[in-house]
């Protein structure tokens, strides 16, 4: 939570509930909550554009029944001319190795289409496939396979932990009660989903812009196993009630961290050294991205569990600084650094400004490292603190702006992609939101707005914004505009379409829904009145956010189920390795 | 120079050593200052078994709802004297063992209410093991969990004499078995009783809170209406965790307020008396605590006042002389506890 010391020092404005609503904070929050139901409806127009385009064309295509009966009407010469078209395909021989297309009449059927079926109708498919190495390919599908799992493990665990709120008495079981699952959940999309996704994806960016294979595959391997024990071990752990001291994202105790960071190290050796022995002179701005972020995770990790100044407060300031690092350093920063490459690919053109990147990674570095303390402003900690975390949270509007006007850049004048995929839907909406998650931040920055929502499910909302509607979304993005390249196998566009649609509204619901009641709850607190009564106030909001987080989570069903005819083995292809590896890691 | 478009090592070096020299900048020096300060004279330590219930705190994720820091703002009044200091949380804030560091007590978020001061607020034991055994026994609304894994299930004939029993009662226990809390349910709510604000008595508090500036305009208009809610919102505060909002206790547990004949009296003495100085006269039901320093005799009027004329309730109001001279008569008998 942002909010500024300073303007509480300089300017005395008064603390007034009655007017809340023409606060700056709150007004630029409803502003910024508007670009998102904007982009929203953009989207949808869009793509409702081309459904009725389908359905006019449908409308003139012949029925079924009037194709019957021209077919019964057809003069003689006409039914002639077609079966001697026929027949010149019946004569047609494919030569080996050639393209099917060769001749208009050769009698191959290139594609169904169910003119009466215009809302799913099946785009051309874009998938140019890429040839690359089957080591380099299964480890990808390696991590991908595992980020899917904990995606859907880590949610499911999310929605249960959601339904409580709603439903207090659902179970009474010890290892299933609230506070031990609710680290599981947040630990398990953190190091498990997102993590996994991350770490898969930037092989791929390694070795392509390196322009050589990855340094070793095995070693990959290695660190796949320790990280994923780590998350595994951890979840048993933390239901067991044994955690490190219930700062959030430091809950696995330290010898599981470590595992963790041993995966970190091992991949980071490997990507370095991919990237020292690339076939091109210049590094591509997505690989400073990823080596750094891999470099700053494993300092942070050092840091948040070093014993030796963590008594007392001392523990608090690691806290603040750990959390928000956590995010900042390791899922924003590679995050972007997968962008810089798979949004430009997916567009076919280059990133709009690279100097721009540059910027974005140095300001990020210094900025995003100096901010953790904002999340206990008005508590006991060094004032100058404070202070230093608010002022750099201002400063974090330059990367975020740089970040997002080149991405912004990049996409224009290729908005058409929107209705012949959901790539750059997906995209669109991770941009969209990296801005807007990480402006709405900073509005908590205003005295008023802080008072209001600290300490209120806002946070919840605001979490929710940044690590699922930027990092969640941007991995699906990167994760469809590849994976179908890299297996040959493209799942259906109305599976995609729902499962996007399912976790936009689900995720708007459950920002929405916790945002008003947030704020509703802070205004309740200001009234002085009985705590218990923000309790009741929230019972219809929880209820909402349970609904939005069911949606997302069927979302997410969906995309496993595409994720896996992504990667399932074609019939009498040759990649039955790839099914055993699915075994293995599934 | 560094030729960071070309040079790997120049650029991630780089990267990694200003990264550190922030992180020291801006967290591992002031993490080492923190550690400099000092407990505040006269501040107690944990007992052996308040650290054990420490334990089962962060085990249970408590943390994850309840906050413990009174910010120096003026809507936090409501959860201490003072706004928190280091000091405070210098015994509370130690490494737990070689595996689990030093606990994240001061937490970010307040689906619960914040426990700084918990242990004066809510003193009475039998409350805190029945709010833990199921939370909607005493709190109606309460969407916290039920601990239930801290009690178990034991015959009323094989019960020890220093076993700690839920009233069977409420808990509905069939045949002849009864609740009876386990060593960590007393562990924990040991705990929580000692999370008692420390007190500065005369000195003044080294921070103040900032205020709020409430409404000064509105103030004169909606002033009847407030002063009408003022008993109604101390009650809630002070009295309804135990004999709840509705005023009709828990059965076993809390006695009734609605229809009472100590709060219907005409003669209120009585009724302030046990505000004054708690009361644990009959068995069936839980102590409760004085209230004689925890409010004004202004404060508890309201309450009386509200306690007597809702419900049902019709009684006069209490005129504050009478409180006034009940509290004096108080303070002259000798200490003698």
């Amino acid at each position: 939570m942002k909010i500024n010391y300073l303007l509480i020092i300089f300017l005395q404005e008064n603390i007034n509930t009655e007017n809340w609503l023409s606060s700056p904070g709150v007004i630029g929050t409803i502003v910024l909550v508007f670009i998102i139901l904007f982009l929203g409806l953009f989207i949808f127009i869009k793509r409702l554009n081309i459904y009725v385009d389908n359905l006019n064309k449908s409308r003139k295509n012949l029925t079924e029944e009037e194709f019957e009966k021209r077919l019964v009407n057809f003069d003689e010469e006409k039914v002639n001319e077609i079966l001697e078209l026929r027949q010149q395909g019946f004569n047609y021989k494919q030569k080996p190795n050639t393209i099917v297309r060769e001749s208009k009449n050769s009698g191959f059927i290139k594609k169904i289409i169910n003119p009466k079926n215009p809302l799913f109708d099946e785009k051309t498919k874009s998938t140019v496939k890429i040839e690359i190495s089957k080591e380099l390919r299964q480890i990808v599908i390696w991590f991908l396979s595992a980020a899917v799992f904990w995606l859907i493990f880590g949610t499911l665990v999310g929605q249960y932990v959601g339904m409580k709120f709603v439903w207090p008495d659902m179970d009474n079981t010890s290892w299933l009660s609230f506070g031990r699952l609710r680290p599981v959940h947040t630990n398990t999309v953190f190091w498990g989903w997102a993590s996994m996704a991350m770490i898969g994806l930037g092989h791929y960016v390694v070795s392509r812009t390196s322009n050589r294979e990855i340094f070793n595959y095995k070693r990959s391997k290695t660190a796949f196993w320790f990280m994923n024990s780590a998350v595994l071990l951890g979840n048993l752990f933390l239901m067991a009630g044994i955690n490190n001291g219930g700062g959030e994202y430091r809950e696995y105790i330290w010898p599981i961290m470590a595992l963790f960071a041993i995966g970190l190290v091992l991949i980071f050796l490997n990507f370095y050294k991919t990237v020292a022995q690339r076939k091109i002179s210049e590094i591509y701005i997505s690989n400073w991205f990823i080596l750094a972020s891999l470099i700053w995770t494993t300092v942070l990790t050092f840091i948040g569990y070093f014993p030796d100044y963590q008594e007392g407060l001392g523990e608090t300031v690691i806290q603040g600084y750990y959390m928000h690092q956590g995010v900042g350093m390791w899922f924003m920063t590679f995050t972007l650094g997968l962008v810089y490459y798979f949004l430009p690919s997916s567009l076919n053109k280059p990133i709009y400004s690279y100097s721009l990147g540059v910027l974005a990674f140095w300001t990020q570095m210094l900025f995003y490292t100096l901010i953790g303390t904002h999340h206990f402003v008005f508590s006991p900690l060094p004032w100058w603190l404070q202070t230093v975390a608010i002022v750099f949270s201002a400063g974090m509007f330059i990367p975020v702006f740089a970040g997002s006007t080149n991405f912004f850049m990049t996409m224009r004048g290729s908005w058409n992609h929107i209705s012949k995929s959901y790539v750059l839907p997906f995209f669109l909406v991770g941009v969209v939101f990296y801005f807007v998650g990480s402006v709405q931040g900073s509005f908590q920055a205003f005295r008023f707005t802080n008072y209001l929502w600290h300490f209120t499910d806002f946070n919840v909302a605001h979490s929710h914004m940044t690590m699922y509607g930027i990092i969640t979304f941007l991995m699906w993005a990167c994760i469809y505009s590849i994976l179908p390249k890299i297996t040959g196998n493209e799942p259906p566009q109305n599976l995609v379409g729902s499962h996007f649609w399912l976790a936009f509204i689900g995720l708007f619901a459950y920002m929405i829904s916790l945002m008003v009641g947030g704020t509703l709850k802070g205004l309740s607190w200001i009234e002085g009145n009985p705590f218990i009564e923000s309790v009741i106030l929230m019972e219809n909001f929880w209820v909402w956010r349970a609904v939005g987080g069911s949606l997302m989570f069927i979302s997410h069903i969906i995309f496993g189920y595409n994720f896996y005819l992504m990667v399932r083995k074609k019939e009498g292809t040759k990649s039955s390795q790839k099914q055993q590896l699915e075994a293995q890691t599934n | 120079m560094l030729n960071l478009h070309k040079d790997h090592k120049n650029l991630v070096l780089l990267a990694f050593s200003v990264f550190v020299a922030l992180s020291i900048g801006v967290a591992i020096i002031p993490a080492y200052q923190m550690e400099e300060y000092e407990p505040i004279p006269g501040q107690k330590d944990l007992t052996a078994q308040e650290r054990r219930g420490l334990n089962i705190y962060i085990a249970e994720g408590c943390v994850g709802c309840h906050t413990q820091q009174v910010r120096n703002i003026e809507m936090d009044k409501t959860w201490g004297e003072r706004p928190s200091l280091a000091s405070d949380y210098f015994y509370s804030k130690k490494r737990m063992d070689i595996w689990r560091q030093s606990p994240s007590l001061l937490g970010s978020e307040r689906t619960g209410p914040d426990l700084t001061d918990i242990g004066n607020r809510q003193p009475s034991e039998q409350w805190h093991l029945l709010h833990l055994y199921n939370p909607r026994l005493v709190i109606e609304a309460s969407v916290m969990p039920r601990y239930s894994w801290l009690f178990k299930e034991v015959d009323t004939l094989d019960v020890k004499d220093d076993d700690v029993t839920l009233p069977r009662s409420i808990t509905k226990m069939k045949d002849s078995y009864i609740m009876v809390a386990k060593p960590e349910a007393l562990d924990l709510v040991a705990y929580l009783k000692g999370l008692q604000q420390f007190s500065f008595d005369d000195y003044e508090p080294p921070m103040d809170f900032i205020p709020a500036l409430p409404k000064t305009e509105n103030s004169a208009s909606s002033g009847a209406s407030t002063k009408k809610s003022l008993g109604a919102s101390l009650y809630q505060n002070n009295c309804a965790a135990c004999h709840q909002t509705t005023g009709r206790g828990v059965k076993g547990a809390f006695p009734p307020l609605a229809g009472s004949l100590i709060v219907n009296n005409k003669d209120p003495e009585k009724l302030i008396k046990i505000i004054l100085m708690g009361y644990d006269a009959r068995q069936e039901y839980g102590v409760m605590s004085a209230f004689a320093d925890k409010l004004t005799d202004e404060e508890i009027k309201a309450i009386a006042d509200h306690e007597r004329s809702s419900w049902g309730n019709s009684a006069p109001k209490v005129p504050l002389e009478t409180i006034v001279k009940l509290r004096d008569s108080i303070n002259k008998i000798p200490k003698t506890q």
